[in-house]
């Protein structure tokens, strides 16, 4: 799993993908930080954090568009499954690679209240909780897309695919006030991502939401690891 | 080493493997022999674990490959037939990788100086892979599967897209690792597989036509009773000179090859005319420029092996 994750890691910076996807979120965050904090003269990152919640779902797709495809399109599967590796480990090392490279990009938001708690005193159990809420939303995100990933041989179809699932995460919660069903409403309250992530912003930790979070990513790396199975056997 | 039983791969209606078994023992280089699309890749992709059998078992170093994955494919070192790389790494941090993948841990810098060495690639380590010529891919995917001195080594059409001077390292190569290693390999060039191989399995249409040794195989490829001549003179003088000749049964005209000089096919009854046909060419005033016996192409072995007759030969030389 290790040799995977080296070699992601390392694909993501000797191509463009890794420093434009850190560029993005960095720019997002700082911009939001100026107008709200800075600008607005608080240390409280709530608003700044409910901002990204969009950013990320749509950063995200890009980030995990060739994570699985690629090595589909190009073959180099071939190395990585004829290997004495299991599946599962090929899999987790990619999640965690590309996960690895949204915690550098979501870093800015931390560097940012360094930059505060020189000036002020920000309330830092609030901060880590925002913070652990953007974390636990990405790297559900990257594992529901790197399923997406290995679906497609294509990039492009891949990061569409995504951002269709986020902007369906993005409607859901409009969805839920217009439908009549009982059923229907409480099942897209549920999953609303939003709803699971605002909390978060208010430095609110509910196990719930935490417990979530992490199943839905274990769920989604595990389809991926079948997925992968199920080619080996079509 | 390996055993192969009932191996038996469906792509939707298309059977690509019908019940194909054989047996590899530790020490043998074993050829696969056959046309495109006799399944000989998919053999190979089954063999390593790529892709799974509809049924049938494999068998690496005592582990069933998909019930001990890990420890079967631990023995293997494999070179697919288009083997993809990493572009946009270094040759070195590729092999790297792909130890940190088989788990070598102990002497890793020494094995790799080593294997680069031997492979010839020493001198290139520091070169992106996405700039290598194809030469040089393939001694690298060579290399690739040589790291961590697997038991099985697996090589799939290795010689394919490489230049003269090339294929004959790459055949040293092989011949080098078969004292150290179980090897397979795969080639649909009858030539090849002789001079490497101490055993050849050839497929048909996803079966298993022949498991023998490559002299028996050859020996029943090559036939005799066909001699392909080129003889200068009119070809109604030379059908009729031959057709004096006692056991041969039919002459065909192949084609003009040189100004006034055409290539027969001879088809004779009794074995070895050779020295017939010479003398009555001679008495005939008839030169005869060239004579061999018909040369016997992959296809018609397995013409021979699936109808047991004789084909025709080809013309060409």
């Amino acid at each position: 799993m290790l040799a995977v994750l080296k070699r992601e890691f390392r694909a993501y910076f000797q191509s463009p993908l890794g420093y434009v996807f850190v560029a993005a979120v960095y720019f997002f965050a700082g911009y939001y930080f100026f107008t709200y904090n800075l600008y607005g003269n608080t240390t409280n990152m709530t608003r700044l954090f409910e901002l990204l919640f969009p950013v990320i779902l749509f950063l995200v797709p890009v980030l995990t568009m060739r994570l699985m495809s690629e090595d589909k399109r190009l073959k180099t599967d071939q190395l990585l499954l004829t290997a004495p590796v299991s599946r599962l480990s090929i899999v987790l090392g990619k999640y965690a690679a590309a996960v690895a490279v949204y915690l550098i990009a979501i870093s800015a938001t931390m560097l940012e209240a360094v930059v505060m708690a020189l000036f002020a005193a920000p309330h830092w159990p609030m901060i880590l909780g925002n913070f652990i809420g953007l974390f636990l939303l990405g790297a559900t995100l990257i594992a529901i897309c790197m399923l997406l990933s290995a679906l497609t041989e294509s990039q492009v179809v891949a990061a569409v695919a995504g951002f269709v699932v986020s902007l369906f995460l993005m409607l859901i919660d409009a969805l839920a006030l217009v439908v009549n069903s009982r059923f229907l409403q409480a099942l897209f309250r549920n999953l609303s991502f939003n709803d699971r992530y605002r909390p978060f912003t208010l430095g609110i930790l509910e196990l719930p939401h935490i417990v979530f979070f992490l199943s839905i990513s274990g769920l989604f790396v595990l389809l991926t690891v079948a997925i992968l199975d199920r080619e080996r056997w079509g | 080493m390996i055993h192969v039983q009932g191996l038996t791969k469906r792509y939707g209606d298309k059977l690509a493997l019908d019940d194909v078994s054989f047996d590899v023992q530790a020490g043998e280089i074993l050829g696969l022999l056959g046309l495109n699309g006799a399944g000989k890749s998919t053999t190979m992709n089954i063999l390593t674990g790529y892709i799974g059998a509809t049924s049938g078992t494999v068998t690496v170093d005592g582990h069933d490959i998909s019930q001990e994955p890990i420890e079967a494919k631990r023995a293997i070192g494999y070179l697919p037939e288009q083997l993809a790389f990493y572009g946009d790494m270094r040759v070195r941090e590729y092999l790297d990788f792909v130890c940190d993948l088989k788990g070598v841990k102990t002497g890793r810098s020494e094995h790799l100086s080593s294997l680069c060495e031997h492979v010839g690639i020493a001198h290139m380590t520091h070169r992106l892979i996405r700039n290598l010529s194809r030469g040089y891919r393939q001694r690298l995917g060579f290399a690739q599967a040589l790291v961590g001195d697997p038991k099985v080594v697996i090589l799939d059409e290795p010689t394919t897209g490489l230049d003269p001077s090339q294929v004959v390292e790459i055949r040293k190569l092989v011949r080098n690792l078969g004292k150290t290693s179980t090897v397979i390999i795969s080639s649909h060039i009858l030539s090849e597989i002789q001079a490497i191989c101490t055993r050849v399995v050839v497929l048909h249409q996803g079966r298993v036509l022949a498991d023998d040794t490559p002299e028996n195989l050859s020996r029943s490829a090559q036939s005799p009773q066909h001699l392909v001549a080129r003889i200068q003179g009119q070809p109604e003088r030379v059908q009729a000179a031959l057709n004096r000749v006692a056991g041969i049964a039919h002459v065909t005209v192949l084609a003009q090859r040189e100004p006034g000089a055409y290539d027969y096919a001879i088809d004779t009854a009794r074995p070895d005319i050779r020295v017939d046909v010479f003398r009555a060419l001679a008495r005939a005033d008839l030169p005869l420029l060239s004579m061999h016996s018909g040369e016997t192409s992959l296809e018609q072995v397995f013409l021979r092996l699936v109808t047991g007759q004789v084909p025709p030969p080809t013309e060409t030389v």
